[in-house]
């Protein structure tokens, strides 16, 4: 069903997009308006999100992180996986934005010979993500080429890294094929794993599509059906320096598509799990440093004059709410259930 | 809000790295030039229409390295008989053809290159006639003794 959604959603955003570049009127809403209400409401959108985060207090240190913690001296600590100290901290969250630390310790559950279960690494996951986001990273700086003016040094050598075999004319760019690989890979997982089709939705299956989508675009207009690049990049250096041009009548249609999905990308960003880009900065178990009981860490509410007339829930009230249920499940209890017939005010006596 | 230093200073960062296209492009305005391109004067023919060369040059120069290099196939020919510029056979070869009428590279090839950040590996081999020094590119007069 969500990929039925997914599917038909992004054939309705290219059709738009192939009416848009069909209709010379439409030109300045998908090269000027839309541009401009996508990166405001990307870069907005984003904030508000992390703000809305910034609001929920973390009480206590999450310390179920794998890896010893710092505890006796003559017991080693894992000081990356389990850090104690700002600079682990900053180690940890590291190796967890840049090489996927958590993703990196998957395993997969099996049955053997008929009920044994047996757990084994699973890193092909890992694997496709690094390749994926990496690959993305390297694509999206290499297009300052297109509406950076002048162009930022780096993206030089990354041409030149990424064009390294010198495959083709124009040079093959290995993180394009990477890119499209590893989309390839995340998309066919969430359809043919079972058990990841069971929990997927469209918003996993929608990002992949239109992700795929842009890719395909972008390497269709690099290698096969070209297109005018310096009429394109008149079009984004106008965008970008707020001196918006009509954009010329040589541009292709499948810049269109291209540009328009990209937009669309910059719009759903902040409202979908591609927020994660911002959430792995705010994991709690892996931003905290593991020093529970080495620091004072005071109770964040402890300012709030409400917290202490809060009404609090104590173990009696628990007790007397589910001890019925309690002495069914042969839970030990503090009191004991008086056998007396309900209806003659049990739960008065009780309280 | 908890530990607001911190997430300030992850926006911050956040809207420079995402804003930084505006910013460099405020910053130095026009340094990259848009290209103008300067056509050659006195030749009005190519070996194919504008739209295509804009768009195509980079696999038409590919295809004929490979066939010159590979095939030792010299000259090109359309409807089977040899291609004519200017009453001259037309030979696939970017130092002989293209850049007889597109003699300099600064002021056409290296126009939309620069603008693009695009290095082409034509130039690893072939010469660009107004840098090389003098006694490496026989200068027009010698051609014609």
């Amino acid at each position: 069903m969500g990929l039925l959604f997914s599917i038909i959603a992004i054939a309705v955003l290219i059709i738009l997009a192939i009416a848009g570049a069909a209709i010379p009127g439409l030109h300045p809403v998908f090269t000027v308006a839309l541009p401009y209400l996508a990166i405001a409401i990307f870069i907005v959108g984003v904030i508000v999100r992390v703000l809305k985060w910034a609001k929920s207090p973390v009480p206590f240190r999450i310390t179920t992180t794998s890896g010893q913690e710092k505890s006796l001296p003559w017991i080693k600590q894992n000081k990356l996986d389990n850090p104690s100290s700002s600079l682990g901290v900053i180690g940890r969250m590291a190796l967890e934005v840049l090489f996927f630390r958590s993703l990196f310790r998957n395993t997969k559950a099996e049955l053997k010979e008929g009920t044994k279960i047996a757990y084994g690494e699973t890193k092909w996951l890992w694997a496709f993500g690094l390749l994926f986001h990496w690959s993305f990273l390297i694509v999206f700086l290499r297009h300052f080429r297109f509406f950076a003016d002048p162009i930022p040094f780096f993206v030089k050598y990354l041409e030149t890294l990424d064009g390294f075999f010198q495959i083709g004319v124009p040079i093959v760019y290995l993180t394009g094929i990477g890119l499209l690989v590893a989309l390839t890979y995340l998309f066919l997982r969430r359809i043919f794993d079972a058990k990841v089709k069971y929990i997927s939705l469209a918003s996993d299956y929608f990002p992949l599509l239109l992700l795929i989508a842009i890719a395909t675009t972008g390497i269709i207009m690099r290698y096969y059906v070209k297109t005018d690049l310096v009429a394109i990049k008149q079009v984004a250096v106008g965008i970008l320096s707020f001196h918006p041009i009509t954009p010329a009548e040589t541009i292709s249609p499948w810049f269109y598509i291209h540009f328009f999905l990209v937009n669309v990308l910059l719009i759903y960003f902040p409202m979908s799990k591609l927020m994660h880009m911002g959430g792995v900065f705010l994991s709690p178990t892996r931003n905290l440093a593991n020093n529970n009981r080495m620091a004072y860490h005071e109770n964040p509410w402890i300012n709030d004059e409400n917290y202490f007339k809060l009404h609090r829930h104590t173990y009696e009230e628990y007790e007397d709410e589910f001890r019925v249920l309690m002495k069914g499940a042969g839970l030990p209890l503090e009191k004991e259930v008086v056998n007396q017939p309900a209806k003659d005010g049990t739960e008065k006596e009780d309280k | 809000m908890y530990d607001s230093g911190k997430i300030l200073i992850g926006i911050v960062i956040f809207i420079i790295v995402f804003s930084s296209p505006i910013w460099t492009n405020w910053l130095n305005p026009g340094e990259a030039k848009t290209p103008d391109i300067k056509l050659p004067a006195n030749y009005k023919e190519c070996v194919a229409d504008k739209d295509y060369m804009k768009a195509y040059h980079m696999d038409l120069l590919n295809q004929w390295r490979d066939k010159v290099v590979r095939q030792d196939i010299r000259f090109l020919t359309k409807n089977n008989k040899p291609f004519m510029i200017d009453g001259q056979r037309a030979e696939m070869s970017l130092t002989k053809t293209c850049m007889r009428c597109h003699d300099n590279k600064a002021e056409f090839c290296d126009q939309c290159h620069n603008y693009m950040d695009v290095t082409p590996y034509c130039w690893n081999c072939h010469i660009d006639k107004y840098k090389a020094p003098k006694d490496v590119v026989p200068n027009e007069e010698d051609n014609k003794q």
